[in-house]
């Protein structure tokens, strides 16, 4: 053990060290903000601290501000970060539970309107939309269906556009559309070539791939089903809350909302126009009219 | 010098026994915030449920949002790393897995440094990857303490010897010994 008066030289330097990495931090997402209009001022602190140090090791920086000094100067830097902020990590019918009971629960109430549009935001590299392509599919309701795929990383946008994957994820994909429900094998939907699969490009027919961002960019749709899994899970309160009541604005009334598995809405004030479906699945809908009125008869 | 703050565990295979025997000769008394990432950790509950027994601390699962609990073990659930704000509350993430691992060690331990500096224990147990030994680093970078079970001792050597080798530790002990320590680093 260090003698006592060591230790509190090593506490200080070791605080001196965590303010000055703050200090660049700080002016490294002001320089985000400013220069390229991208905000991260509000996502959770701790992901994109770790995000952003991946970054100065994966450019060979010495620091957030040689990060910084390029992002200010160098035109063709910005996508090289947002890439690196963005975590397009994704699965086909990731959690597969959640993926049966859309397919159980919220596919017979889609089925009552005579168009149907879903958004999904923060597609990532497109593995979700493609599942609920498909799921659409085989309830008979494609035809009539329109799918808003958004994302702010143009290069996972474009990833999904094209629908090619690792062949080495096939296997555990097929595993979780059978426990979603499917009725085929997922390999009828897509043709295997060396290393890669690449999903059937019909299933893109009804799909809209398109830039949005969740902190800057305003509703474009009436929507019957958001879809918004693992996106909210990095933003902080206030974020979530704001991202929440776009989705809000976006659904009509009855409309669903599904979130990720370790989201929830109990943060969040616009919580109140909503209902939960089923609380654990983070299932919820948007509270109709009578339901709204009722709530605030009670209050 | 000054009482630590938090305990943070990694393991992986063998993780789960390791655990009830560290998490069982803990002093009750202790009041540092406990944080564990075991690989085997599945979907809800589970892992926390069954050590809850083992523990004279209470047990529980991180929950994101939600502030890590003075004289509690917080569990990282699968499938999500764990980390923490500078207010002590949780965040998770589905950044890729690290060294094939969701919830990750390093993740966590390198999260947990930035938080608590040089307030941190960092203890690395039995496992088969090399998960932890890079976050067992950022906690000594930091100022925090590192202890490894010693390799000889672990179901699986692999991880405590990565540790030993990228890390090093100012610790390196039988099981049995390593709760001992911690109380006594803990409540002296
Ligand atoms: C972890 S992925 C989630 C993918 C998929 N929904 C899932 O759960 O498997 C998070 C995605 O959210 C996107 N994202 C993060 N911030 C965003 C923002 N402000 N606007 C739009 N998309 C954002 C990222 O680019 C990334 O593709």
């Amino acid at each position: 053990m260090p003698a006592p008066s060591l230790n509190v030289e090593l506490e200080r330097a070791e605080l001196e060290r965590a303010e000055l990495e703050q200090i660049e931090l700080d002016l490294f997402v002001q320089a985000l903000k400013r220069r390229h209009g991208h905000d991260f001022s509000q996502y959770a602190p701790a992901s994109l601290t770790r995000r952003v140090r991946q970054l100065v090791h994966a450019h060979h920086c010495s620091s957030i501000t040689g990060l910084t000094a390029r992002l200010l100067h160098e035109p063709d830097f910005l996508p090289l970060v947002i890439k690196g902020l963005s975590v397009p990590v994704s699965e086909m019918f990731r959690d597969p539970q959640v993926f049966l009971a859309l397919r159980e629960h919220v596919l017979p109430v889609l089925a009552s309107y005579p168009q149907i549009t879903v958004w999904q935001a923060g597609c990532a590299q497109g593995q979700e939309v493609y599942s609920l392509a498909i799921m659409l599919e085989e309830a008979g309701l494609y035809e009539r269906s329109h799918i808003f795929a958004t994302d702010f990383n143009p290069d996972a946008l474009q990833r999904a556009q094209e629908g090619i994957y690792p062949a080495r994820d096939a296997q555990l994909w097929s595993r979780n559309y059978l426990l979603a429900g499917g009725s085929q094998s997922l390999a009828s939907y897509y043709s295997a070539r060396y290393d890669f699969i690449k999903l059937d490009q019909r299933l893109r027919r009804n799909i809209t791939f398109a830039n949005h961002n969740l902190v800057t960019d305003k509703v474009f749709c009436e929507a019957h089903l958001v879809l918004c899994r693992n996106v909210l899970i990095y933003f902080s309160n206030p974020l979530q809350n704001h991202t929440l009541t776009l989705f809000r604005d976006s659904l009509v009334r009855g409309g669903h909302l599904c979130l990720g598995l370790r989201e929830s809405l109990d943060f969040a004030p616009v919580a109140a126009d909503f209902s939960a479906v089923d609380a654990n699945l983070r299932l919820y809908r948007r509270s109709s009219q009578l339901m709204a009125e009722a709530r605030d008869g009670a209050a | 010098m000054a009482q630590p703050e938090a305990i943070a565990i990694g393991c992986s295979k063998g993780g789960f026994n390791a655990l009830k025997l560290l998490l069982g000769a803990l002093d009750p008394r202790l009041p540092q915030t406990v944080l564990v990432c075991c690989h085997t950790a599945s979907g809800t509950g589970v892992l926390s449920g069954l050590l809850a027994s083992h523990s004279a601390l209470p047990v529980v699962e991180a929950v994101e949002r939600q502030p890590a609990a003075a004289g509690t073990v917080h569990i990282a659930p699968g499938g999500y790393h764990l980390l923490l704000e500078h207010d002590q509350h949780f965040a998770l993430s589905v950044d890729e897995p690290v060294c094939f691992s969701r919830p990750s060690i390093d993740v966590l331990f390198s999260s947990a440094a930035d938080v608590y500096h040089t307030g941190l224990i960092g203890v690395v147990l039995t496992g088969a990857n090399r998960d932890g030994a890079h976050g067992l680093a950022q906690i000594r970078d930091h100022g925090g303490i590192a202890v490894v079970q010693a390799p000889a001792n672990a179901e699986a050597a692999t991880m405590p010897q990565a540790a030993l080798d990228i890390s090093g530790a100012d610790y390196c002990l039988p099981l049995e010994k390593i709760a001992q320590l911690l109380n006594h680093l803990c409540l002296t």
